[in-house]
């Protein structure tokens, strides 16, 4: 059964994320931005991760997805307007992300683990473990981070203030 | 049996999402689809994260990773809309082929 | 102008009487016919005679007929009795026990589902290796094991162990959790929007619908749902049209999803997620992603302001709802649903909301809060209908305007819900169980017995009690939204940044000394204020809850005389 929803996240993720490629309209972009979001949520529920999924569902779908459908909105002139590249460079990118795909598709297939790679070894740490390690083992990271997100939010007002 | 899902399969996945992310940000010139590149191509290094923490033994590390990185994606997306914004103000285009000016 | 006309409403009496009695004898015949197959599929099918792969035709053959079977005889009697259903329909309260009954036929259904699901378990597996036929998933009971089992305990009747036997798999049940959790959601809105009209009318002192379904129009909101589908369906040309369908769903589901996580009773729920809390408001935030959509893709300008001030207020009200979360949660020690309500068991004055000061504020706050990112007033600046049209519904019509409706009122539950379950002791009871366990020996019923079981099913808590709660909280939701007036926008925004997350973080900070200090460091003098405040706390919550039943009880006893009053035009208030 997880097999089986491993391979239905994974074509949603990846047929959404061809779609944020494919589309020249920035909105629908955004609207596969979900889709890609959840299928990456569900593949975490399926690695036993919840915590992990629900962050993402919450601060990637919920929050980071609103701010940039509302920076479209805030920074396009028409709804309809799609700056496209040219074709020499489309093709030119499509050449470098196939070349990197299968560079990096063969690397991971031929190397060796250090582990049995096909049977999970541990049980995922629950919420609370997770939580212990926070503010335990990775108490001065946290602690960083949180100054980091006051920065973040106090340069963030600055840059987009209007000027007087 | 190639279908029994392991560690690869999230590998590849992760691959395969990763360049969509570049493609993204090679191929957009709306300063939004690039960031939208880039929030790709954070989430597929986070697949890797999270599956080398279910199927190689770790104490959870990935997990931990992960958490920081969907943190920083927060913050970075918050700082660039802002950047966008002011972009926008300044040239009245989010296109990121007019900005090369390096007069404000 | 064309005339309009209804072929089956101008035939004369006659031809209609005709068309009854040819409908009812089709009907009974119909009935009859697949009341038979299902007989003789009873009894002709033994198990064991059969091979496995066979079993799902046999059991629709026979759970198909017999149901085709009751359908055609429930349509037959309809046909045959409408005008004596007609005058039942119409009596007083038959909204309520058509009501209380579904959601107690539900609990029922539940419960006896669950039965089964461990008498199945139970059953010792049948010897071989099976697996269904063509998909390959293995089972441990056969049909014969099953029904060997049933014969063990007396009931011989084949066909049951055809229909016990797909619910050995997991996947099965979870379907039929499924069925019974959009069963819920779509009661809840035409039941929802029926209350609201009834509540609204009541608040201005006028009547509501009153024709459709008898009783006070209770049945006016199906009926509404069925106009609904068969209006027009408009699409701008101008939009967006993928996106403003799509928009639709993404505003319909989360909130759907959402009751996945949440728990009913302590095993009552689809499935209990250790971030139940986290996984709920992470839906209730996904949602906003469909309303901003839904304006944006309708090109319209009142739309997209709409859609902006949704997106604004949803943003920004999400941090105090969250933040003051994290209260309750800080004193269960758990982010589980399950876990935080059963904190709280054995007693109103167990509630997290009377534990200290900075819960009851805390509940407050997350129900303004959340009264806020569900768009409701006084915070609907979204779809504000004197400054916006309709916001973001502004271009929608028919049916997908009614499912934006269901995503709202299943969020209003959501959000309910979600109070019961951290501030005011989820399903358990006001009164202890062991009160309830000594009244029944005091009564001489057994707690164990029939009607003692029954009795603590009812009293003690269970998903009943939960419904009947979060119903009330739903009700002060439509209370609060017909006597408030709506606030403006940039009062919305100064209201939470300014006013409610300074608020909150004082609260959060506040609770977090508390606990350390009653919990942690055991201080004693501390104990014996907490103590003194807990009581007074309750004292309060005794005297509101006092106050509302009054008031209600005075409402309702001057029902009949205000109805009466409002004939004479002379006695309206303001005459």
């Amino acid at each position: 059964m997880d097999d089986l929803a491993f391979y239905i996240f994974a074509a949603v993720s990846l047929l959404s994320a061809i779609g944020i490629v494919a589309s020249s309209n920035i909105v629908r972009s955004a609207v596969c931005l979900l889709g890609t979001l959840g299928g990456v949520a569900c593949l975490y529920f399926v690695l036993d991760a919840n915590l992990l999924a629900v962050i993402q569902l919450i601060v990637y779908a919920g929050g980071t997805l609103v701010l940039m459908v509302f920076g479209i909105m805030l920074t396009s002139k028409s709804p309809w307007v799609g700056f496209r590249a040219t074709r020499g460079q489309v093709a030119g990118a499509v050449l470098v992300a196939i070349l990197m795909a299968v560079g990096i598709s063969t690397l991971v297939l031929t190397a060796e683990w250090s582990q049995s790679a096909n049977a999970p070894l541990k049980t995922s740490p629950s919420v609370a473990e997770v939580g212990e390690m926070l503010l335990t083992d990775y108490l001065v990271p946290f602690e960083v981070a949180s100054v980091l997100l006051l920065v973040v939010m106090i340069g963030a007002a600055y840059l987009a203030r209007t000027e007087k | 049996m190639i279908l029994a899902v392991g560690l690869n399969h999230y590998l590849v996945l992760s691959a395969l999402i990763f360049s969509l992310g570049v493609l993204c940000m090679a191929t957009k010139r709306n300063a939004i689809g690039i960031l939208i590149g880039v929030e790709l191509v954070l989430n597929a290094a986070n697949i890797n994260l999270v599956a080398f923490s279910k199927y190689n033994a770790g104490v959870g590390d990935g997990h931990i990773f992960a958490v920081f990185v969907i943190l920083l994606a927060a913050a970075e997306a918050a700082l660039a809309i802002a950047i966008f914004m002011n972009f926008y103000n300044t040239l009245r285009t989010i296109d990121v082929d007019r900005g090369d000016e390096l007069r404000g | 102008m064309s005339q309009i006309t209804l072929p089956w409403i101008e035939k004369s009496p006659e031809t209609l009487s005709g068309y009854r009695r040819k409908a009812i004898l089709l009907l009974f015949v119909l009935a009859v016919g697949h009341l038979g197959i299902a007989l003789v599929s009873l009894f002709a099918f033994k198990p064991g005679q059969l091979a496995d792969w066979k079993i799902p035709f046999v059991l629709a053959l026979v759970l198909g007929a017999s149901l085709a079977g009751m359908a055609f005889t429930a349509g037959a009697f309809g046909v045959v009795f409408y005008r004596i259903i007609g005058k039942f329909l119409r009596w007083s309260y038959v909204a309520f026990a058509l009501f209380l009954g579904g959601v107690v036929g539900a609990c029922l259904i539940v419960w006896l589902h669950a039965e089964i699901f461990t008498f199945i378990k139970g059953l010792s597996a049948a010897e071989g290796e099976h697996r269904v036929w063509l998909l390959a998933v293995p089972y441990d009971h056969t049909v014969r094991n099953i029904y060997a089992g049933l014969e063990a305990i007396g009931v011989e009747v084949p066909v049951l162990a055809y229909a016990l036997w797909p619910l050995q798999f997991e996947f099965i049940r979870d379907l039929v959790a499924l069925g019974g959790i959009i069963g819920f959601i779509s009661i809840i809105p035409a039941f929802g929007i029926w209350w609201e009209r009834k509540v609204s009318a009541r608040i201005q002192s006028r009547m509501g619908p009153m024709r459709v379904g008898g009783w006070h129009g209770w049945l006016q909101s199906p009926a509404d749902g069925l106009k609904l589908i068969f209006k027009e369906d408009i699409i701008p040309p101008e939009g967006d049209p993928l996106l403003f369908r799509l928009a639709v769903y993404i505003t319909f589901v989360p909130p759907i999803c959402a009751f996945l996580a949440l728990p009913f009773a302590a095993a009552w729920v689809f499935r209990d997620l250790d971030v139940a809390l986290i996984f709920i408001l992470a839906m209730l935030g996904i949602e906003v992603v469909g309303v901003i959509l839904a304006g944006w893709a309708s090109n319209n300008k009142w739309a997209v302001y709409g859609s902006m001030r949704e997106a604004c207020q949803m943003v920004s009200y999400e941090i105090p709802m969250g933040m003051s979360l994290l209260i309750p949660i800080m004193m269960a020690g758990s982010l589980k649903l399950t876990d935080i309500a059963g904190a709280q068991a054995g007693g109103f004055w167990n509630w997290f909301v009377f534990a200290n000061p900075w819960c009851f504020i805390a509940f407050f706050t997350y129900y303004c809060a959340a009264l806020a990112s569900c768009k409701r007033a006084p915070f609907d600046l979204p779809e504000s209908e004197s400054e916006l049209v309709a916001g973001f519904l502004t271009e929608y019509s028919g049916f997908r305007w009614s499912l934006f409706f269901f995503g709202e009122y299943a969020a209003m539950f959501i959000v309910a819900g979600l109070a019961v379950i951290l501030f005011l002791g989820g399903w358990s009871s006001p009164i202890p169980e062991a009160w309830i366990n000594s009244f029944l020996t005091a009564v001489g019923a057994s707690p164990d017995g029939f009607f003692g079981t029954l009795a603590r099913g009812l009293l003690a808590g269970g998903p009943i009690i939960f419904v009947l709660k979060a119903t009330f909280l739903f009700y002060v939701q439509l209370w609060v939204r017909w006597t408030l007036p709506r606030v403006r926008i940039d009062q919305v925004l100064y209201a939470c940044v300014q006013v409610m997350l300074p608020l909150v973080m004082v609260l959060l900070l506040a609770n977090t000394l508390w606990i350390l200090g009653t919990d942690h460091l055991q201080w004693g003098w501390l104990n014996v204020i907490d103590g003194i405040l807990h009581w007074i706390l309750v004292g309060i919550g005794v005297i509101v809850a006092l106050a509302i039943l009054c008031i209600a009880l005075y409402g309702f006893k001057n029902n009949k005389r205000l109805v009466g009053q409002l004939a004479v035009v002379d006695q309206l208030p303001g005459s």
